[in-house]
């Protein structure tokens, strides 16, 4: 029975020391600005045409759904409420994350997992560069600093398309109620919870990106493995953080 | 005692190492070595030996379970992360592929020990570069990039960063591991030649017997830029020894004569002469 928890638990620990690390280089010298824009330019700019492509299409149709289910009520009118407060929320920022996470978070562990199998990072410390000043601490960076911004995109964009399928196509309401609605409906806590959760899921997908990565062992092969394994625990840490941040700011 | 000559100061010292991984097998078991100035050792054994360990664990790159290493005369078994930047800044390593970063020029690669320990720039580290990179005969590939180069070039491009900072101890993992025996000789040559120029203590793992008979019996001469033959009371010959390893252990220490003389079928096998039967 306890050998079936150490894995796991071993696991979380080495997780919060390189996450304990990574965060504590941020302040130390050096400084490696240039990774750090580099990063943000594959992990930011890289993903942002397919962030508004599913922005766009999560609002769409969260108005669609949403249509027959408040003509029901005779309040079809609050089409732009239901469409913010949804993606603002709960759709942007998970949806993002899950996209980033698929796309870098797995990007994260095979690069450092090539690195690792072929002594890169080896030679690195030989050399003397601490890997996780220099590979962890901007990758950290660079998805916590892109990810907010990509999750306020993607926001804005699924409001459009709600506001596309809500007015023009089905004439839900007007145009300056769905706007009206959508913009007055937005609270403090809930732009609160919407840039927290962005935060939140950009130290999971940089550092099980990183963690799986640097752990590679088994060449090629191992590369492999790690890459689905950083995917697939990045997402499902994103699904029981989400639920906790929720549940933490329902109450407040 | 009039007769004494003074002592070599001792380069690596590793004393009863033993390495234990979590699923307890056993990497190292009570390894222990001793590297004075000016000594070549050439480590032999079958795949998983232990002879790559054993030498990152001299690196400081694993920590051993057990057992104490110094390096340059002082206990560094205890020493952090941090510590150790600074030890292995005297140390010169080739690592069994090169080693070398994908994302960076051949250049970059070449002048990284230089520019990452200093705070020179890279212009001013540049001349140096292109004359460490002459010297393993690649002074044409500066702009390439790792990818683009031959296994062989790309172990040439590692031994030229491995020598860039004149380290005091350089250590080769398996350099000739995988290249054609044409490219295997040049590269065994080009570290004889390095030997000889930084006049480095060196340690080099390999499972060819031919590399270790090259590095014991010749010598690289600077005016004719040949190798030639060490001649037999030359205190180089004296200063190079075999080692072989096998399951994490060392089951041999000595000169080449005494691993040809030995009767034990597996150290037999790294013998040259014997081998050639």
């Amino acid at each position: 029975m306890l050998d079936i928890l150490k894995s796991p638990i071993v696991t979380f620990q080495e997780f919060i020391l390189l996450a304990g690390r990574a965060t504590a280089n941020i302040v130390r010298r050096p400084f490696y600005g240039s990774d750090v824009i580099l990063q943000m330019d594959t992990i930011g700019v890289g993903s942002l045409p397919i962030t508004i492509l599913i922005g766009f299409f999560s609002g769409a149709v969260m108005a669609l759904q949403m249509s027959r289910a408040l003509s029901q009520y005779g309040a079809s009118g609050q089409v732009g409420q239901i469409t913010a407060i949804t993606l603002v929320r709960e759709l942007g920022p998970v949806l993002t994350a899950l996209l980033v996470a698929g796309r870098n978070a797995s990007g994260i562990a095979s690069e450092l997992g090539s690195m690792k199998v072929t002594e890169q990072i080896d030679a690195m410390r030989a050399l003397g560069t601490d890997p996780i000043k220099k590979l962890v601490t901007p990758r950290l960076i660079a998805t916590c600093f892109t990810l907010p911004l990509l999750t306020i995109v993607a926001d804005f964009i699924g409001i459009i398309g709600g506001y596309l399928v809500a007015v023009p196509l089905l004439a839900l309401t007007t145009s300056s109620q769905y706007w009206n609605n959508a913009w007055r409906s937005l609270e403090f806590n809930d732009i609160t919870q919407g840039l927290l959760k962005p935060l939140v899921f950009a130290y999971i997908i940089a550092l099980v990106g990183c963690l799986y990565g640097i752990r590679t062992t088994g060449g090629t092969q191992g590369v492999g493995r790690a890459t689905t394994q950083a995917v697939v625990v990045a997402s499902v840490w994103i699904f029981v953080c989400t639920f906790l941040i929720t549940r933490i700011f329902v109450n407040i | 005692m009039p007769n004494s000559v003074p002592e070599r100061p001792s380069i690596l010292r590793l004393e009863n190492i033993s390495l234990v991984f979590d699923d307890d097998a056993k990497v190292l078991d009570d390894v222990s070595l001793d590297m004075r100035a000016g000594d070549t050792k050439i480590i032999l054994g079958a795949a998983g030996a232990g002879k790559s360990v054993m030498l990152k664990v001299a690196l400081g790159l694993l920590k051993a379970t057990a057992g104490r290493i110094h390096l340059f005369g002082q206990d560094v078994t205890g020493y952090s992360e941090s510590q150790w930047y600074e030890v292995r800044s005297h140390i010169g390593v080739l690592f069994q592929e090169g080693g070398l970063f994908d994302s960076l020029t051949i250049e970059e690669n070449v002048a990284y020990p230089l520019v990452n320990r200093s705070s020179k720039t890279p212009e001013e580290v540049h001349p140096h570069v292109e004359q460490a990179l002459r010297f393993v005969e690649l002074g044409q590939t500066l702009d390439k990039f790792p990818s683009e180069l031959s296994g062989g070039m790309r172990r040439r491009v590692g031994i030229a960063r491995a020598g860039i900072s004149d380290p005091a101890l350089l250590l080769y993992d398996s350099p000739t591991a995988g290249l054609d025996p044409i490219t295997a000789n040049n590269i065994m040559s080009l570290i004889i030649q390095e030997r000889e120029t930084r006049n480095a203590t060196s340690a080099i793992v390999s499972h060819r017997f031919q590399d270790g008979h090259i590095m014991a019996n010749f010598r690289y001469n600077s005016e004719s830029k040949r190798l030639e033959r060490i001649p037999d009371d030359s205190p180089l010959r004296l200063r190079t020894r075999f080692i072989v390893m096998r399951e994490g252990r060392i089951v041999f220490e000595g000169s080449e004569p005494e691993l040809d003389a030995s009767p034990d079928p597996y150290i037999a096998k790294f013998s040259m002469q014997r081998s050639a039967h």
